[in-house]
Parts: structure tokens; sequence; C-alpha cells
């Protein structure tokens, strides 16, 4: 199980989103899955190994590693996408769902095999329960998104990377110099990952904002539709009486 | 420390070079001949090069580089202090942005070919015949497609010229030193600091230069031949040949607008029983319209 392989899986569901989510896609995958395996990774390949203190004590570095960085800028990524990725899955089981009780019924009626091919292959229309779960998916993703930036704000007290921490915990005889490997990179990168985010959360918004209007647009439509309607069943209804 | 061997490219990076590659290539099919040119260029003399040999030569650009002095922390800061980004991570950061726009383009045909399916649809032929013709058919690079792919071209050409002039402010000697002096804290005074491998590291610098230059100048040339084609198709077209064309290409867009119209309507007037209207006062009542 691997980055290309949950690439697979959201493509599949890419069919049932709007266009809006199609871009998102691409956005999450291009300029934050590829950009983290391609070069974040290799930058934060040697953290812990080039992570060195001024001291020889055994230990020190250890300890001092591990209170400056509690979990790895590289970590806390890959679970932000592997979180923001999986609301999707929302709707591709919502769709499949239906399917399965639309197919139900079409074999108790006894359909034909043509019947059953269209049903795998259309695009149901967002509309209903389904307008629903992809709301709840796109709340869900943002949540997550925001969560997750707040976090690597509050564990890293901003998003720059500094050169020289001092730490003096046990074993570490006195307040010792701990240098970081590679903090202009790291703060370089870190600034693209947390501008690609934000970049994603826009589009969720606009996504979001997309969606309401296309329900509030349907809902008006179907009144203007309801009152004609009605109009023009009382006209009818006036005329019959007039002819009998 | 001893050079270390440098770390054997990563396979997962690899796979995802390989995916990046299955994406962006879908677009060749509505490139020009130059479009398809560049990106080949893009992906055997930079991409391939960056994975299969560059990222070997820097792999241990860190572990390799040694300064004079066995003060704790002044490799590291002095490292830092010469090389804020890698070339590497500058380089792949270059070609993700400049591949991209070309999706631009990928969009745009999905979204015309999503409107002649909805279109057809409506016309009544949707078979699935017509439906898989569509799927293939390669579009002209004329109208909306032509500005979207000068837009895509011209995103690709700032981007290029970013990065450059970005290398160009980080590393403005294009040659690697073999030697650098550094004081900052905590390194006890003006230290010798010893770069690895910096003649390999130039001759591969001077090579992904030479072939950015090479891929803008494959983007102006693209951009002289898409506007040479649409000035000879505006020409080699007679006047009154063109204004019909452009009355025919109103008169259709009019027609289907008049068309979606009468759907419209056609659905809405389905769900009357009545329709004989009787004159005078029986009339009024549907005064509503």
């Amino acid at each position: 199980m691997s980055w290309p392989a949950l690439y697979a899986q959201l493509l599949g569901t890419n069919r049932h989103s709007t266009s809006l989510g199609k871009v998102w896609l691409s956005v999450l995958f291009i300029f934050r899955v590829m950009v983290l395996v391609v070069a974040a990774e290799s930058v934060w390949g040697d953290e812990q190994s080039d992570f060195t203190c001024n001291t020889l004590q055994p230990g020190c570095e250890n300890v001092c590693y591990d209170q400056f960085f509690p979990v790895s800028h590289i970590r806390l990524w890959s679970l932000q996408l592997v979180f923001v990725s999986t609301p999707t899955l929302l709707v591709s089981m919502y769709v499949s769902y239906r399917n399965h009780c639309d197919k139900r019924r079409i074999l108790q009626v006894d359909g034909q095999e043509e019947e059953l091919e269209t049903l795998k292959k259309r695009r149901l229309p967002i509309a209903g329960a389904l307008w629903w779960t992809y709301l709840c998916s796109l709340v869900f993703k943002m949540m997550f998104e925001g969560g997750f930036m707040y976090a690597l704000y509050v564990v890293y007290d901003g998003f720059q990377m500094p050169r020289l921490v001092q730490c003096d915990q046990w074993p570490c005889p006195n307040l010792v110099d701990c240098f970081v490997s590679r903090p202009t990179e790291k703060t370089v990168f870190t600034v693209f990952m947390a501008t690609a985010s934000s970049i994603c959360m826009v589009l969720n918004l606009a996504e979001l904002a997309y969606l309401v209007a296309k329900a509030l647009n349907r809902n008006k439509k179907r009144n203007i539709e309801h009152t004609i309607n009605t109009q023009l069943s009382y006209c009818a209804v006036n005329l019959v009486n007039d002819q009998l | 420390t001893p050079l270390a061997q440098p770390d054997e490219p990563d396979l997962e990076s690899k796979m995802n070079w390989g995916t990046f590659y299955a994406v962006i290539s879908g677009v060749n099919r509505h490139s020009t001949g130059i479009g398809r040119i560049w990106l080949s260029v893009i992906f055997i003399f930079r991409i391939l090069v960056l994975v299969v040999a560059a990222e070997s030569v820097w792999g241990d650009e860190k572990s390799g580089f040694t300064c004079n002095t066995q003060q704790p922390g002044c490799n590291s800061v002095c490292y830092d202090q010469f090389f804020p980004i890698s070339h590497i991570r500058l380089w792949a950061l270059q070609l993700i942005l400049v591949s991209t726009p070309a999706l631009l383009v990928a969009m745009h045909v999905a979204h015309r070919r999503h409107v002649d399916k909805k279109a057809l649809k409506r016309s009544g032929r949707g078979s699935p015949k017509e439906l898989e013709h569509i799927k293939n058919q390669k579009f002209q690079i004329t109208g909306a497609l032509w500005w979207t792919y000068m837009i895509s071209i011209i995103f690709r050409l700032i981007f290029e010229v970013a990065f450059l002039y970005v290398f160009y402010l980080i590393y403005p000697d294009f040659k690697m030193v073999r030697l650098v002096k550094c004081d900052s804290y905590p390194c006890p005074n003006t230290v010798d600091c010893f770069v690895s491998r910096p003649t390999e590291k130039t001759i591969f610098t001077v090579f992904m230069l030479t072939v950015s230059g090479v891929c803008v100048l494959l983007n102006l040339a693209e951009v002289a031949y898409l506007i040479a084609r649409a000035c000879k198709r505006c020409m080699s077209r007679p006047e009154d040949e063109a204004k019909a064309a452009w009355i025919t290409q109103r008169l259709s867009s009019y027609r289907q607008n008049e068309i979606n119209q009468l759907i419209a309507d056609h659905s809405l007037k389905s769900k009357l029983t009545v329709t004989k209207k009787s004159p005078t006062e029986k009339g009024e009542r549907c005064s509503a319209f």
C-alpha cells in the first residue's frame, strides 16, 4: 500500500466529483504528495543522525532531539494527507450502496444485462442524500486540513525551523547548544506545504459554496415550477367547470 | 566522517515520477509537434537524468561536507549557510511546476468533451458508438483551446525563467566551489569547509541549466508557431468566408439555446391537462399570465 495505490483509489471516486473536486485532487497529488515523496523526504532524511549537540555526553543528543521534535514534519504531513484524502471515500461508499440497491431492484424486476451495465457506468447527479454526503465529506476535509496545520504551528511554534536550540534535559551536563541540520531548506519546504494546504482549503470552501448555490438554484427552479403548475391547474379546473 | 556511499535512488520516488509521467503524457494528444518534443526533452533529459544520475551525485552532500574543526555543530551551520536549498530540490520543484500548466489543456479538453456529450444526449443520439467517438476525438487547436494552450505555454515560460533566476540568486556562479570559508557561531574562527564532488556537481549543473535553456527556446518556438498558424488561418480564409463561419457559429449556439428553451418549456407543458382556452371572460381567470 503506497501513495500510487491511494491515488488509484481516489481517481475512481473522481467520476462523482464536481470539477473543483477534480482540481483539488490534482493539486493534492501533484503539489503535496509528489513534493513530499520526491523532495521533502530527502531533506528530513538525516534529521536525527545530523542533529549534533555540543557535548560528548551519551544520550544527550537523543533526549534533546526528542524534546524539540516530538513528531517529525514528514510524519505529520503524511498523516495529514491520509486523513484529508479519506472523506472522499464516504462518497464512493454511498454511491456503491445506491448502485447495490438499484441492482437488486432491477434483478427482482427481471431486467436486462444492459440495464445493469448502464447502472455501473452512470454518473449520479449530486442531489438529495448524495448532496448531503458530499457536503459532509467536504466539511471533514476542511476540519482535518485546518486541524493538522494548527497542530504543526503549535508544536513547532511557527513555520520557521531554528538553526540552534538550547537544551538542558538530563543527562546533558548543562545548557548545551544543539544544531539542527538544513534549517533553511526545511523552512522553505514547511512554507511551501503550508501554502499548498491553504490552497486546498480555499478550493474546498469554493466547492462548498458551489454546492450550496447549486442546491438553492435547484430549489428556486422547483418552487417556480410548482407555482406555475398550481396556477395552470387552477386555470384548467376553472375552465373545465365552466364547460360543464 | 569518511565519505559515505551515496544512497540508492528511492524506488518510491521513481514510482511517483512514473505516475506523474502517466498523468502529464496524457496531454500529448492535444499538443503541437513542438509540444511533444518539449515533453520528451523534459522527461528524458531532465527528470530521468535527475533521478538516475544527479540524485546520487548530491546524495552525500551533507555527510560529505567536512569542515576543518572538531567543534560540534560547525559542519551543520556552515552547510546551511552556503547551501540554503539543495540543487536537487530546486530542480525537482522546477520540473513539477513547469510540467503542470499542461494540465490546464487537459482540463479544457475534458470540459469540451463533457459539453459535447451532454449536447449529444439532449439531441437524442446518445448511442455508445457516438460517445466513444467523442472520447477519442482530437480537437483542433483553435478558438478557446488556442487561448488555453497559449496561456499554459506562457505559464511554463514564467516558471522556467523564475526558477533560473532563483538559481542565479542563490548560486550566482554555476561552478561549484571546492572550498568555502565559514565563521558562523559555533565555529571558533574562520574554518575551511570542503564540498564533496564539486567537479561532478558543476558538470551536472551546467547540463541541467543547458537543457533548461533548450526548453525555454522550445517554448518560445511553440509560441511563435501558434501565432503564425493563427495568422495564417485568419488570412487564408477570404473575408466573407470568415464572416460566414462566425455567423454560422453564432447561429448554432443560438439554435442550441432555442432547443434548450423548448426542452425546458416542454417539460412544463406536459404537466397540463387542458389546453383549450375559451375567449372572453373565462380566459381572464388565467390572467396571471
